[in-house]
């Protein structure tokens, strides 16, 4: 039994233009120890399925879900009041902008020690030891003095340390990481990665990275899950999917790196991804898909099989290696 | 019809541009009493830029890239240095004529581009504030040309920005920037806010404008592997100087100074495969109202030693250049500073 299983989770956002479906059918599954990172462009829905599981959407969203299950409890049928135990406790989530999450009008002691309070009702003298303990953990330096400090006082490391510490405070069993290292510079980001990495080492929870950037995914992965304009389109182990990617999408998207070049021109995909108004019928990327037919554009795919990374594409891509192997 | 359409004018030779020793001190603090305290922004920084060629300066945030890129577009005037820029000694006095040659695109294209006006009042205004003689009709014609030329397509004229995806409005940005026929194009990390699939098409435009109007780039990055891609000369800084500078296969190939083989091996490549040998640096940029004396890098280098602490190593060698005592791979190492 797995720690998190969603099927069929949908995210719709009542605007004034009607309807806007940002997560569509999305089954997803994470285990103890795992990492799976999800990766895609702005607007893929990447983020706003993992605040639907957070339950941190507003009352404009309507979430959808045939399964919502985390560790046995299932959260679409649960009160808010019981769903608030688990979240921040069990189920934890750092966010892009470490400046913009903390408070700024109290100690980032404070704010640790508010949590360890609420989720675990230690006294003051406990929650200081503990916040102490963490802020070790994390490797902020003269852990008892930055404990006093403000947000503003401390860089943008430090602060992403700080919300670090905050989520993994009670011990959860699965972490979400949402974009936690964009804001930070190179050499930073590979501390705050390790971290991580070391933290569900140690623990053994499971560790979602939600990320644009291939790199990351190439380096702290096991299993990557590439979603486009809300829907899953592909998921695969690291190491397959940067080596034969099924679904057009996920090609193009490492054609286009930088890094993967062969040519001074870069391969680009032609298009946007499409919005609420200009939604496709058929395939939803069929309009950008150099391999797109007239039954792609009729017609929405269904996931393959798992031999096939649970590619949406009628034509799947790399299919001979399958074969050959 | 302008020179913008035509295509690679007369090869010049000879740089652009050429900084030597250019610095920018600020003055922060300082009240009624307190004296004030100086940031060291930028320290003698030396460069040229020549036409069709690009220089990638890369570094982390505080490391000068920012007001490297305000003091060459002329919005600053360095505290020391010379600056020439086509010729001409860029002092404040030259500035007015020298600003049609140097411009910029901004990292953000959400917030370089006013939102009341319509992309084609975007593209006028450098004319009809720099070339006020010409006649509107010319003004136009020539919007709706660059309108062309950075790949969007004539209706856009009369849209908004907010019509625009990122992408889009970086290629406005692009073009606004080319209006005035400049040589130099400083591009303040133009990428970095796009998405992988929109960047792509966004280096693919720079590199065609590059190659068809001769232009000289000065590239700021934080992003290696687009750096990788774009750049000719690579200059990695740390704390407001050039601790490594050269050519850019030198430089990803064979790194002379511990920052830059650091920065190289933090940089996450799309690779699962690759064999991985992350240096790790411990601890963070020194703040630069507090630059410790010696080597900037030596709080945080693991080959550090006393004579790192105590002076500071200057930027040496012939075509790749490196500022340490102890460099990586063949490097030599750097003589002293003298003391200031």
């Amino acid at each position: 039994m797995s720690l998190l299983r969603l099927r069929n989770l949908s995210v719709e956002f009542a605007t004034t233009g009607g309807r806007f479906r940002a997560v569509d059918q999305v089954d997803l599954d994470v285990d103890k120890g795992d990492v799976l990172a999800i990766v895609g462009e702005s607007g893929s829905g990447k983020s706003v399925s993992m605040l639907a599981l957070m339950g941190l959407l507003p009352w404009t969203a309507k979430v959808t879900a045939d399964e919502m299950v985390f560790d046995g409890h299932d959260l679409s049928k649960m009160s808010a009041r019981a769903r608030r135990k688990i979240v921040g406790k069990d189920l934890a989530m750092i966010f892009q902008e470490p400046m913009s999450s903390l408070n700024p009008c109290f100690t980032v002691g404070f704010q640790i020690r508010e949590a360890l309070k609420i989720h675990l009702g230690m006294d003051r003298k406990a929650a200081q030891a503990r916040a102490l303990e963490l802020f070790e953990l994390v490797g902020i330096p003269d852990p008892e003095q930055r404990l006093k400090a403000f947000p503003h006082q401390m860089s943008g490391g430090m602060n992403q340390r700080v919300m670090i510490a905050m989520a993994i405070s009670c011990n959860p069993k699965l972490l979400i990481a949402d974009e936690p290292t964009t804001a930070l510079d190179v050499t930073i980001q590979a501390q705050i990665l390790d971290l991580l990495v070391r933290l569900r080492d140690e623990t053994g929870m499971g560790l979602v990275l939600i990320t644009h950037d291939m790199g990351v995914v190439a380096e702290t992965a096991q299993r990557v899950s590439v979603h486009y304009a809300g829907q899953k389109v592909e998921e695969q182990p690291v190491r397959p999917l940067f080596r034969s990617p099924h679904h057009p999408y996920t090609s193009a998207l490492l054609a286009a790196l930088p890094e993967r070049a062969t040519d001074r021109r870069l391969p680009t995909i032609p298009g946007v991804v499409p919005g609420q108004f200009d939604r496709p019928q058929g395939c939803l990327f069929s309009p950008r898909c150099p391999y797109a037919d007239d039954h792609c554009r009729k017609v929405p795919p269904a996931p393959r099989g798992p031999d096939l990374g649970l590619a949406r594409c009628h034509y799947p891509l790399n299919t001979d290696e399958r074969l050959a192997s | 019809m302008s020179a913008v359409t035509t295509d690679a004018p007369t090869a010049k030779t000879g740089p652009v541009v050429t900084a030597r020793g250019l610095t920018r001190h600020y003055e922060v603090g300082g009240g009624l009493f307190a004296k004030p305290r100086v940031v060291r922004a930028l320290s003698d920084l030396d460069f040229e830029l020549t036409p069709g060629r690009t220089l990638a300066v890369v570094g982390e945030s505080g490391c000068g890239k920012s007001t490297l890129a305000r003091v060459v577009t002329l919005i600053e005037e360095p505290t020391r240095g010379d600056l020439e820029i086509s010729g001409t000694n860029a002092t404040p006095d030259a500035w007015k004529g020298l600003r049609s040659k140097v411009q910029i695109v901004f990292q953000d294209p959400y917030g370089s581009l006013n939102p009341r006006q319509r992309i084609g009042q975007i593209l006028m205004e450098p004319l009809l504030i720099n070339r006020p003689d010409m006649p509107a009709s010319e003004r136009e014609a020539k919007a709706r040309e660059m309108l062309r030329l950075v790949g969007l397509r004539p209706e856009h004229f009369d849209r908004y920005p907010h019509m625009f995806s990122g992408g889009q409005r970086q290629r406005v940005a692009i073009g606004r920037a080319l209006m005035l026929e400049p040589e130099v194009l400083v591009l303040d990390e133009p990428v970095s806010a796009l998405d992988v699939s929109i960047q792509s098409s966004v280096l693919n435009l720079l590199i065609d404008l590059q190659e068809r109007m001769q232009l000289a780039y000065l590239f700021i990055s934080h992003d290696l592997s687009v750096v990788r891609h774009v750049a000719d000369e690579v200059t990695v800084m740390y704390l407001g100087r050039a601790v490594e500078t050269g050519p850019k296969e030198m430089i990803f190939d064979n790194p002379q100074h511990p920052y830059t083989k650091a920065l190289l091996s933090a940089t996450p490549r799309a690779d699962p495969e690759a064999a991985k040998e992350r240096i790790k640096l411990e601890g963070e940029l020194p703040s630069p109202l507090a630059v410790p004396p010696g080597c900037a890098f030596a709080p945080r280098c693991w080959k550090a030693q006393e004579k790192c602490r105590a002076a500071r190593p200057l930027l040496d060698g012939n075509v790749q250049k490196s500022a340490c005592f102890f460099p990586e791979g063949e490097g030599k190492p750097s003589a002293e500073a003298p003391e200031s």
